[in-house]
């Protein structure tokens, strides 16, 4: 199986996510450009943290328009499992992919900290290997991880079990708590913490298991052994 | 901020004519105190250099050591003081900016990022809150959009920096010896300027940060963009691995005419280039404003005509200017064109080495009363001090600040910021540690031993992480060196930092001097920041949960020094006593010693014992472990002292480790047979931290309660300007 990373100008968390999904994971893995083409042969695309064109109108949205994300989309209809991480995340929702907004953190400041995660649906490619309300010790790195949902957009995602992960304690002013979703068929979520930054125990001081599920889920969706 | 008339004498008789205006521009800013180091160079000799991971090549901006394994480690140090004074986030930022690209002007991609940021006392000085709220954003917008993690720092506050601000920072690279850019021409080389267009932002910048800051001077402040210098920093690293690269500097103080004159100097050649061809932001610059403007996130580099068509499909990727401004010619000149007209034709020899000054020294007057103690009224209740003392801003917690830099981004980061030294794995299973210190109130009250306090600090914090220090960076701020009882301090504690240096052979590896730094209340505190880098072979010592039952033990006499404590200065607002000194052959003894304890693997975390003494040292243990303590005064070694003042006294070489019991005969031999100072003071248990002197109780506070005053009195001081206690 292949990942494909996509690489933006001001991605800089695309070496970190190259590194756990080769080295930690032994997964096939190649980087994209923004300006390149998403080959046929790909298994899943992961869309890493940064600041894709610096980023200084809106998180994302310059990124949305880019020529790597019209393939994206056609590989998320196709149901291949999609991953955006903070900037990622940031991305999918300005691309239309996924729904709500990711709006400043209610601290107006850039906030790097651990925290914790609370797994509300096990069904997608990237979760399938954790339980239920299991917990996820992770760390956040954004200024603009705000996620924002109107109501009609709550009762949707409710409804259609699109919330993928909330915050166990409220970090930011999420709606809901909410740190990331999904799209209505479940392959395209979208997260603001970063799993990547949690899986290896060395730099973990918690525990770097749970996060290390989240990969493990995509290895099962795909028939990968460990 | 031009030339001073002996100067320009001494250009005209050097050249043998009138200067042009553009060469007038040039000399001015390559002569300036910033460029040159006129006054300082001459006696920044004395530090020991060399040492036997120090890695030495030509034109390099900053220090390289070898970590083992084909690997290097580059650092330097950088201030951004005079332009952050005036507009904190810019000049902050572009701070960042300088350092990062030192580090990758040798090859290296850098790894993180440090920084010291000094302002007026923020309780009272509004204009000190906005600049320290400003600078710390700077920071935080540009590192976290290159993802360079900050990872560690310091920021203290005083009133001797009121309406100005101290902005250094310091970064590390880590990289391949063998990518190591070897800096060199060829025949027919060419010389590229790659990067960010060229603007009238900054014009002017090295002499303005070499003048005293009267008058606010906006077009000398650079304009940060991180997102280029992040392309900036891919494209070279991409350069570099394709071998494109013969020789490279980064544009900083002085812009074009320093990077173009030193470049030609340090490689002992010439170097032709046409203004008109440097890509620029605006239509019509003068030839002047393009030589010595100091916009950001732009490179010089030199390599081939055959190389240069590969360089240039780099930079068409990442979409960042690259223009062939000039050739190597080999007479040794700075030869400047506009078209086919020459506007500067000078020797880089002329251009790149100004006439070292020898200024006159005098020791200052105020040091002769500076270690005469007041009375001081007596403290009635200590808890309640201790309280005061949590919430001050120089002890408050600073995870406000470093909350808002990525910490975490290229996944090195094994001991978080918020401890004693920050710890990043390297590619070859080793760690490095570093951190940044200095002590501006140890400083005044006598400049040699307060410098050579923060070398030791910063050593002690290293170690604490199981490091042993490989080299050190210094970075010398001092008010305006004409003044003799000014210069007299800086060569004070360079000769302290000199000696530490010495014997301990610590190679100093970078550094850096900022003169001129003058408030409108006069000059400020001398302040030498150091960092020291250290090197661990095996694991890092990684705090570990302190557990009820666990002992606290402290290594290291406590004396009767208290000159330029906190406690002296911010509780009884009293400036002077007698300064902390190190006793060379203890402070070795106790590094060793703690080195030995931690490689056996026999303690869950150790500590220094700084800034507020014994009392915040436990204190800061106890809450971020979220436990009590019971201290006995009466056991800490030292001299026989009040209460307060074993309290509160600032002694070097004081580390406390904290064990499970059952290592503490193990501990307890190993330090007797080094002959150290030691003493178990107490036990973890409960939730009260509490100071006992004989039997009777001096401070009991509840750990959680003091816990969110220390945490929250900063954001609580800076945003909604409330005082917690």
């Amino acid at each position: 199986m292949k990942v494909a990373v996509v690489v933006f100008p001001g991605s800089n968390c695309d070496r970190d996510m190259y590194h756990v999904l080769t080295d930690v994971f032994h997964l096939d893995a190649e980087y994209f450009w923004h300006e390149k083409e998403l080959p046929k042969n790909i298994d899943a695309v992961i869309l890493p943290g940064g600041f894709s064109y610096g980023d200084r109108l809106r998180s994302g949205v310059i990124a949305a328009h880019s020529p790597i994300i019209k393939d994206v989309k056609k590989m998320a209809e196709k149901g291949i499992p999609v991953l955006g991480v903070c900037n990622g995340f940031q991305i999918l929702v300005e691309s239309g992919l996924l729904p709500g907004a990711l709006l400043k953190n209610e601290s107006l400041n850039f906030m790097c900290e651990w925290t914790s995660l609370i797994v509300e649906n096990n069904k997608t490619p990237f979760t399938n290997q954790f339980k239920l309300d299991e917990k996820i010790p992770i760390p956040i790195a954004n200024g603009d991880g705000r996620y924002y949902a109107d109501d009609e957009t709550m009762k949707n995602l409710k409804k259609k079990n699109q919330i993928v992960f909330r915050y166990n304690e409220s970090v930011n002013g999420s709606t809901n708590r909410i740190a990331g979703v999904c799209n209505e068929d479940g392959n395209v979520v979208g997260m603001m913490p970063h799993p990547e930054r949690a899986v290896e125990s060395d730099i973990n001081p918690n525990d770097n298991k749970p996060s290390s599920l989240i990969f493990e889920s995509l290895m099962a969706k795909m028939g990968v052994n460990k | 901020m031009s030339l001073e008339e002996r100067e320009l004498a001494e250009l005209k008789s050097k050249i043998g004519r009138d200067p042009t205006s553009t060469e007038l521009q040039i000399v001015a800013a390559e002569w300036s105190e910033h460029c040159s180091y006129k006054s300082s160079k001459r006696h920044l000799k004395m530090l020991p250099m060399d040492g036997p991971l120090v890695i030495n090549e030509t034109g390099y901006d900053s220090g390289v050591l070898d970590v083992g394994d084909g690997y290097v480690v580059t650092a330097h140090i950088e201030s951004h003081n005079h332009p952050s004074a005036v507009e904190p986030y810019g000049g902050a930022a572009t701070g960042v900016g300088g350092v990062i690209r030192d580090i990758l002007s040798a090859g290296t991609r850098p790894i993180a990022i440090f920084d010291g940021l000094r302002f007026g006392d923020i309780e009272k000085d509004l204009q000190a809150r906005w600049l320290f709220k400003n600078a710390v954003t700077g920071i935080a917008d540009y590192g976290n959009c290159l993802g360079i993690p900050t990872i560690g720092g310091e920021v203290e506050f005083d009133e001797c920096y009121e309406n100005y601000a101290l902005v250094d920072v310091a970064a590390l690279g880590f990289g391949k010896k063998e990518n190591l850019i070897k800096n060199h021409v060829e025949k027919d080389d060419i010389v590229v300027l790659m990067g960010g267009s060229t603007g009238r932002d900054g014009i002017g910048g090295s002499q303005f940060a070499s003048d005293s800051l009267e008058s606010e001077d906006r077009s000398a402040v650079q304009i940060p963009d991180p997102f280029i210098e992040k392309l900036i920093i891919e494209a070279v690293l991409q350069a570099r691995n394709d071998g494109l690269i013969h020789a490279m500097k980064d544009l900083g103080g002085g812009g074009l005419s320093c990077a173009v004159s030193e470049t030609a100097d340090a490689m002992d050649i010439g170097i032709e280039m046409d203004v008109d061809k440097v890509h620029t932001r605006e239509s019509d610059m003068h030839p002047d404003e393009i030589m010595v403007s100091e916009s950001q996130e732009r490179m010089l580099i030199v390599t081939s005509k055959s190389k240069f068509k590969k360089l240039e499909e780099i930079c068409n990727k990442f979409r960042i200017g690259c223009s062939v401004i000039g050739h190597v010619t080999f007479d040794n000149n700075v030869h400047i064109k506009k078209g086919e007209n020459t506007v500067a034709n000078l020797s880089a020899d002329v251009v790149a080495n100004a006439t070292l000054l020898d200024l006159p020294s005098k020791e200052p007057t105020y040091l002769k009363t500076i270690e005469d103690e007041k009375k001081f009224e007596p403290i009635s209740d200590y808890s309640k001090l201790m309280m005061t003392l949590l919430a001050s801003p120089n002890i408050a917690s600073k995870i406000w600040v470093y909350g808002q830099y990525d910490h975490e981004v290229g996944i090195r980061t094994v001991v978080k910021p918020g401890t004693d030294a920050s710890v990043l794995r390297l590619d070859n299973g080793k760690y490095l540690s570093a951190k940044i210190d200095g002590n501006p109130k140890q400083c005044y009250i006598n400049p040699r031993e307060g410098a050579i306090g923060c070398f030791e600090e910063a050593c002690r914090n290293v170690v604490c992480t199981g490091a042993r220090p490989i080299g050190m960076l210094d970075h010398l701020q001092f008010g305006n060196p004409n003044d003799p009882e000014i210069f007299w301090t800086f060569l004070e504690s360079l000769k302290g930092l000199t000696d530490f240096a010495k014997f301990f052979k610590i190679p100093c590896v970078g550094g850096k001097v900022s003169l001129y730094n003058e408030t409108p209340t006069g000059s400020i505190k001398p302040t030498p920041v150091i960092g020291v880098i250290g090197l661990i072979d095996k694991k890092p010592s990684v705090p570990q949960k302190i557990s009820s039952g666990d002992c606290l033990l402290i290594i290291g006499d406590t004396k009767n020094e208290l000159g330029g404590s906190e406690y002296f200065e911010y509780v009884h607002k009293f400036v002077g006593g007698k300064c902390p000194t190190v006793n060379f052959e203890d402070s070795k003894k106790n590094m060793e010693s703690v080195l030995s304890i931690i490689d056996k693997n026999l303690i869950k975390s150790a500590h220094d014992c700084s800034k507020g003494g014994l009392a915040v040292a436990v204190s800061e243990i106890c809450m971020t472990n979220q436990i009590g303590c019971k201290v006995s005064l009466d056991k800490v070694p030292g001299e026989k002292l009040d209460v307060d003042r074993i309290l509160f006294s600032e002694s070097h070489s004081r580390y406390l480790l904290s064990f499970d019991e059952k290592n503490l005969s193990d501990i307890e031999s190993l330090l007797k047979t080094n002959k150290v100072s030691f003493k178990q003071i107490g036990q973890f248990d409960g939730e009260q931290i509490q100071f006992t002197d004989a039997s009777k109780l001096i401070i009991d506070l509840n750990v959680q309660k003091v816990h969110k005053i220390w945490l929250h009195a900063l954001p609580n001081l800076v945003l909604h300007g409330k005082k917690t206690v």
